[in-house]
């Protein structure tokens, strides 16, 4: 079988004052349907850069990406983004906000009512029906994030790519929220491309964990991949050897290969900015 | 029956509330007043003393009295026009009367109503310009670049240079025997409307342009259409910073119009203002301050109605606009 969606050999250069600054430098990857693949590093390598450029936000220096064996170009629904902030329209009630998008996609294929339905059904997945009229600053954190997978998941991606769809939320609710994604990924099998800062997030939710090395010229480290059984259950894995052992991988090397030796204030930054790493852990 | 810890709390409420909300500000008016009426005593002109708190109070009355008695003999005009064309119909079966308008001076309030309408037609005409060239010049970089010395040379410039030129562009153009609005109309309404579009096109394009780039980022996944993009998007993103153009424009509308009809003798409260000034009687000045203070309370009215419709369009219901 030909893969699914194939990150091809990308490299990008940023032009600064300074002359061209190189973030990517021949990152290559194959992803199969179906499957959960998580993206960890150090805040700048590059992470985001590789899933802004299958979102076809950003444009590949050179590569490309393949979705089904044709190549991408801009950006289109069906490679929906879940941001980090959420990124819902704040004017627009829930329910409107996963309209906006269902019309998009649907407006042709699908009459109103059927229109309608699918509104509601994917704000059920998630659990938002009962704050379907109210408006983004009327519900908490972890609501709006569940809108706005929903608003993704509402546009039948092939694939589902996820900018640290968790990172700005607190740990409880962040658990509550993986929960619930694997339940979703459990009925409709996506293949979802997901970026993180959490070593558990991704050994929790991930089929394969692709690992990058520290920029600039960032490029994929290792992959590991997480053969755990599903469903998953984050307490009986808390002291599975397999599960220990797997952390154990992704936690050497973030801080023993790939150790960011940083100046003190620029290690001050970005413990500002990955709070959901957990060195004491270790 | 509501527990007495809440009944005195919300007692507080309500006395802190009348306290900040009704006695400051009325203790503010008083003091105003008595400043006013001291000060006014030690001022003399030629026309008198300058007119005190008193002094203006009854020129109001007078004014208002004037109004009153001007439209009983409106009215009796009518009458009177009225049975003569019934005369000379029971003589004449075929002729068809015409009404003539009644020709007697405008009052105070009549100039009042000239002058609302003008500047309301002023600052629509102004918005309507200004709100879609906004827009376009924040969404497009090259537009921006290519309009903006332009729009940063014609901002600055005073209702009364552009006043000769409009009113003669005017009497060139619209020429009609039967003329729909009258010109002095026309002039004060684009000499308005050129003066006041600048806020609103500037902070338009502004808030256009400010649109958070996550926004912009669903917009591009989503594959929106420019005209959705534009509805969905870019408006709502750039409603708060237009209804501030829109006071900021709506406030210089009232203020240019008030001199234009000052300088080009155009119907309005400036004509009057200036009328009574020529006039120069013992009324004169009292008259005038009249006048100041009821431009001074319509601006205030015309930017609360702005505010009220800005809370009834705005989705963000817990920002603060005052």
């Amino acid at each position: 079988m030909a893969t699914h969606l194939d990150i091809s050999h990308i490299s990008i250069e940023f032009p600064t004052p300074k002359g061209p600054f190189k973030a990517l430098d021949n990152v290559s990857l194959k992803i199969e349907r179906g499957e959960f693949v998580s993206l960890i590093g150090h805040s700048g390598c590059g992470k985001s850069t590789v899933l802004n450029i299958v979102a076809g936000l950003y444009d590949a220096t050179e590569g490309g990406i393949l979705l089904d064996g044709r190549e991408v170009k801009g950006p289109g629904p069906e490679r929906a983004v879940v941001f980090q902030n959420h990124s819902l329209l704040p004017w627009l009630t829930s329910y409107q906000n996963v309209e906006l998008a269902v019309k998009q996609v649907f407006r042709k294929t699908k009459s109103k009512k059927e229109m309608h339905d699918w509104i509601m059904h994917n704000l059920e997945l998630v659990h938002m029906t009962h704050a379907a009229d109210k408006r983004p600053d009327e519900i908490s954190g972890g609501m709006k994030q569940r809108v706005g997978i929903a608003r993704a998941l509402a546009m039948e991606p092939s694939v589902l790519l996820m900018d640290e769809p968790f990172g700005a939320l607190d740990a409880l609710t962040r658990a509550h929220l993986q929960d619930s994604l694997m339940e979703i990924q459990k009925d409709l099998n996506n293949t979802v491309i997901m970026i993180t800062h959490d070593v558990d997030e991704a050994v929790l939710l991930s089929d394969r964990i692709v690992m990058m090395t520290n920029g600039p010229e960032a490029t994929v480290g290792e992959i590991l991949h997480v053969d755990l059984e599903r469903p998953r259950d984050r307490l009986a894995l808390a002291n599975d050897p397999r599960y220990v052992d797997y952390r154990t991988q992704v936690l050497t090397f973030l801080y023993e290969k790939q150790r960011k030796v940083e100046p003190i204030q620029a290690a001050a930054k970005s413990k500002k900015t990955a709070p959901s790493v957990k060195v004491a852990n270790a | 029956m509501i527990p007495s810890v809440t009944m005195a709390s919300l007692k507080d409420k309500i006395s802190a509330f009348s306290f900040k909300g009704i006695l400051l500000p009325v203790f503010g008016i008083l003091v105003f007043i008595l400043l006013w009426q001291v000060g006014a005593s030690r001022v003399h002109t030629s026309l008198g003393e300058f007119p005190g708190p008193v002094v203006v109070y009854q020129q109001w009355n007078s004014l208002v009295a004037e109004h009153q008695r001007e439209r009983v003999k409106e009215d009796k005009f009518y009458v009177r026009q009225e049975v003569r064309i019934a005369e000379r119909q029971t003589k004449d079966p075929s002729y068809v009367g015409k009404l003539r308008d009644y020709t007697g001076k405008p009052t105070f309030f009549d100039q009042i109503f000239t002058s609302l309408y003008t500047v309301l037609a002023g600052f629509g005409l102004a918005s309507l310009i200004a709100i879609p060239l906004g827009i376009l010049i924040g969404l497009n970089r090259s537009v921006y670049s290519a309009l903006n010395p332009v729009i940063q040379v014609f901002k600055p410039v005073s209702p009364l240079a552009w006043l000769p030129l409009v009113t003669m562009v005017v009497s060139a153009s619209y020429v009609s025997d039967d003329p729909m609005f009258s010109k002095s109309f026309l002039t004060s309404m684009f000499t308005v409307t050129l003066c006041c579009m600048w806020p609103t096109l500037i902070n338009t394009a502004v808030g256009v342009a400010a649109v958070e780039k996550d926004l912009l980022n669903v917009s591009k996944v989503l594959r929106l259409g420019w005209m959705t993009h534009v509805i969905k998007i870019v408006i709502p993103s750039a409603i708060p910073l237009m209804f501030t153009g829109l006071r900021l424009s709506l406030g210089i509308a009232w203020m240019v119009l008030i001199a234009a009809e000052m300088l080009a003798q155009n119907p309005g409260l400036g004509k009057f203002v200036w009328d009574e000034f020529q006039n120069g009687s013992s009324n004169s000045l009292g008259r005038i301050m009249v006048a100041v203070l009821m431009i001074g309370f319509i601006g205030y009215l015309l930017d609360r109605v702005m505010l009220t419709i800005q809370r009834f369009v705005s989705w963000d219901k817990t920002q603060v606009l005052r």
